[in-house]
């Protein structure tokens, strides 16, 4: 056996297992596996700390709002003060839960409307553990019939696919990751496209609608919706607003804002269904608002 | 867990610090659970990249490059599994093996206790993490990848603040 010199131990164990971990990425892209199962241990065993967390935080939260950061106002006419920080302390518990409410009513309302189109409320409980994708994990997976490729909404509109489930919890590619992708088009006129992200840099995060020609007539503050021609998300769903429109050499060089709030999700819907969504008019109000072409049936869409 | 000593080679005298039980899993599960959860409720601290902070922490404190590699290898896999499959296993895992071989081979020949070289290192490792992780998405995957950009230049700003403060936290768990 040849000897290796103790000081190139290190450099020989490096190479070894860089070595290791390009087989690895060769034998993933070759095999289009994506080592499900070490994905499937990780998840596991992280996922109930993700959950503790943001347990924990909400209730530190709720108690550093409700009572410590309102401490410091009572120093004069302590009874007062007193009195008034249990009402400010009783109206921001009212508020938040308002604010909850209204925000829970939203999605009761879009689920109300669309009683017939299987869908399942979902908590929002991490994000992707670094800067290479964007992603955002569920509290729910497998067990409540989340399968790869659902598509995920709010009321205001596309968040993104689940890309990955697990028993108790699932993967979503935001809109805004470079390899999302979702068949778009301008609600007034029609013109189709294809919505990618991101574009914008470090700013706000925003999308980029393609392969509109140049000689279609787009305007900034028009609505984007999907197309359907994805086979994943419905039609009719609210994508963006445009933001920029520049001419390009074949195409328009499009911006869009994503009509989601995609840095702020708490809750969302996984839609279930394998059948096309028929969007109804109330569902979507801003759509009625500004896209009074769009169809009260919407073709079906044949989904994966 | 590391045995305390000093490296006498010459002049000289780099101390091996050795940690609390559990220390480095523990930092590690932190930092990667902190990594998926803050951004869910402060969007900007997507910039940071806390399993490369405990990746460049524990090389330069162990100071053993066979340690920090694997230490590396095995953060850099974990965040490349909880970061969904568009990320393949091994993205994050080759550039923080690297990192951890770097940071730990670095650790054993310079003082990096000071505020100031632990901010300048933070930042060499920082760009030194994004060059591998472009060249192998361009090379090994070939993906498009811009090399450098002002928001990436912001997060090595960033990360380096936050490692002073961070290194300072981690070695509280240093054993005296």
């Amino acid at each position: 056996m040849v000897g290796v010199p103790s000081r190139h131990k290190s450099l020989v164990l490096l190479a070894g297992v860089i070595i290791l971990q390009v087989l690895l990425l060769a034998v993933q892209i070759k095999r289009e596996s994506q080592g499900r199962l070490i994905r499937v241990w990780t998840v596991g065993i992280i996922s109930p700390f993700e959950r503790a967390s943001s347990s924990s935080y909400s209730w530190v939260r709720d108690v550093w709002r409700h009572y410590f950061a309102l401490r410091g106002t009572t120093r004069d006419n302590e009874q007062l003060r007193r009195d008034l920080n249990e009402l400010k302390l009783r109206n921001s518990q009212l508020e938040g839960k308002a604010a909850e409410a209204d925000r829970l009513a939203g999605l009761l309302h879009f689920k109300e409307l669309h009683e017939d189109v299987p869908m399942i409320f979902a908590r929002v409980i991490g994000t992707s553990a670094g800067s290479a994708s964007l992603t955002i994990q569920l509290d729910r997976g497998e067990q409540d019939k989340i399968r790869r490729n659902m598509a995920v909404i709010t009321p205001d509109g596309v968040v993104g696919k689940v890309i990955e489930t697990y028993p108790n919890a699932s993967q979503v590619l935001l809109l805004t990751d470079k390899e999302s992708g979702v068949g778009a088009m301008v609600a007034e006129s029609r013109d189709q496209g294809h919505v990618e992200g991101p574009v914008g840099g470090s700013g706000e995060p925003l999308l980029s609608m393609k392969y509109v020609p140049d000689d279609d007539g787009v305007n900034v503050g028009e609505h984007v919706i999907t197309s359907g021609m994805d086979r994943i998300f419905p039609r009719d769903l609210p994508v963006g607003t445009i933001v920029e429109v520049k001419p390009g050499t074949t195409f328009k060089q499009i911006k869009v804002k994503p009509a989601a709030s995609l840095e702020r999700l708490e809750e969302v819907i996984v839609l279930l269904t394998q059948q096309p969504l028929d969007l109804k008019k109330e569902a979507a109000p801003a759509l009625v608002k500004t896209h009074p072409g769009a169809s009260a049936s919407p073709p079906p869409v044949v989904r994966r | 867990m590391n045995e305390a000593y000093e490296l006498r080679g010459g002049e000289t005298h780099i101390e091996v610090h050795k940690f609390r039980a559990g220390a480095i899993i523990f930092s590690t599960l932190l930092a990667l659970v902190f990594q998926a959860w803050f951004p869910l409720h402060f969007a900007k601290a997507g910039m940071l990249d806390l399993p490369l902070l405990v990746t460049i922490y524990f090389g330069l404190s162990r100071r053993n490059p066979s340690t920090g590699l694997l230490l590396g290898m095995a953060i850099g896999l974990l965040q490349d599994s909880l970061s969904g499959p568009t990320v393949p296993l091994g993205l994050y895992g080759i550039a923080k093996t690297v990192i951890g071989y770097l940071a730990s081979s670095i650790g054993g020949k310079l003082d990096t206790e000071h505020p100031v070289a632990r901010f300048a290192l933070t930042i060499g490792f920082f760009v030194g993490h994004q060059a591998i992780m472009v060249l192998t998405r361009r090379i090994l995957l070939a993906q498009p990848e811009p090399w450098f950009n002002l928001h990436l230049a912001l997060s090595a700003l960033v990360n380096a603040i936050a490692a002073v403060f961070l290194f300072i936290l981690l070695d509280r768990l240093r054993k005296s």
